[in-house]
């Protein structure tokens, strides 16, 4: 058994089903960033030198929370993805690449709780 | 998990150093490098969200920051970005059902995401100061 090769090892069991998902999810997320990202700049033209009241109001309207929200959650999935893409790419020592690796997923984990908490807490009120 | 330790001395084969460099690889470089920019971009906005959702002193104090020069550099910079990397994104798409891999279209579409990316990122600007307020 221990001389046998990894092929050896896994031929006959057929398909993973599985290795693909990644890839569509950072197609998936792709094209939903395209309408978000027109989204974005058009409220950041809408926003320039607004005050503390209108910045709030178009924030908390119905129409925009949830699509910040998506804007969010969307961004930051893609983002994860492709940091993980550029770190299994560069980074070679082991310690290294898992301490990446585990700082990526945290960090756009903890942005993006920040950001959702961010928007809800504008929409709800303080 | 198998440690590999690499062997030393042995010829590596060559990677990014012994290409001329072309406008297609550029383009990928590019898409890339605002991707990793963009990662860390994000930061702008959800601090702003955050400034919006603590209170007037903290957005007054967010938005001045933003309007300082370096500010609004970074701005500028993180938008290029933001526009570049979408009309990356578009390339690879396209890529994706497997159209536009021809030697020709490829370096159309190098050509258009830079022409592109820089005159959105303009246009925007322009906008920006047209509407006065920064």
């Amino acid at each position: 058994m221990k001389f046998r090769t990894p092929l050896g090892k896994v031929r006959g069991l057929g398909a993973a089903h599985t290795g693909t998902d990644v890839f569509w999810i950072q197609r998936l997320t792709s094209i939903a960033s395209i309408p978000l990202t027109f989204f974005l700049v058009g409220s950041s033209l809408y926003l320039i030198g607004a005050d503390y009241e209108v910045a709030r109001a178009y924030i908390s309207s119905v129409f925009v929370a949830p699509a910040l929200v998506l804007v969010v959650i969307i961004f930051l999935w893609h983002m994860c993805i492709g940091m993980e893409e550029i770190i299994v790419d560069y980074v070679h020592s082991p310690t290294v690449k898992f301490a990446s690796l585990i700082f990526n997923i945290m960090f756009t984990v903890f942005l993006g709780l920040t950001g959702v908490y961010a928007i809800l807490k504008i929409s709800f009120g303080t | 998990m198998t440690g590999t330790k690499p062997p030393t001395g042995r010829p590596l084969s060559p990677h990014l150093g012994i290409y001329r460099l072309t406008f297609t690889f550029l383009m990928s470089g590019f898409h890339r490098v605002t991707g990793a920019v963009l990662y860390f971009g994000m930061l702008i906005p959800i601090a702003w969200l955050l400034a919006v959702a603590t209170g007037p002193e903290w957005f007054d104090f967010v938005n001045s920051w933003l309007g300082t020069f370096l500010g609004r550099l970074v701005l500028f910079g993180y938008s290029w970005g933001l526009i570049h990397h979408m009309l990356g994104g578009f390339r690879h798409l396209i890529w994706d059902t497997g159209r536009g891999l021809d030697l020709v279209s490829i370096e159309i579409f190098a050509r258009a995401t830079i022409v592109g990316s820089v005159s959105l990122t303009v246009a925007v600007w322009l906008a920006v100061y047209a509407l006065g307020g920064f």
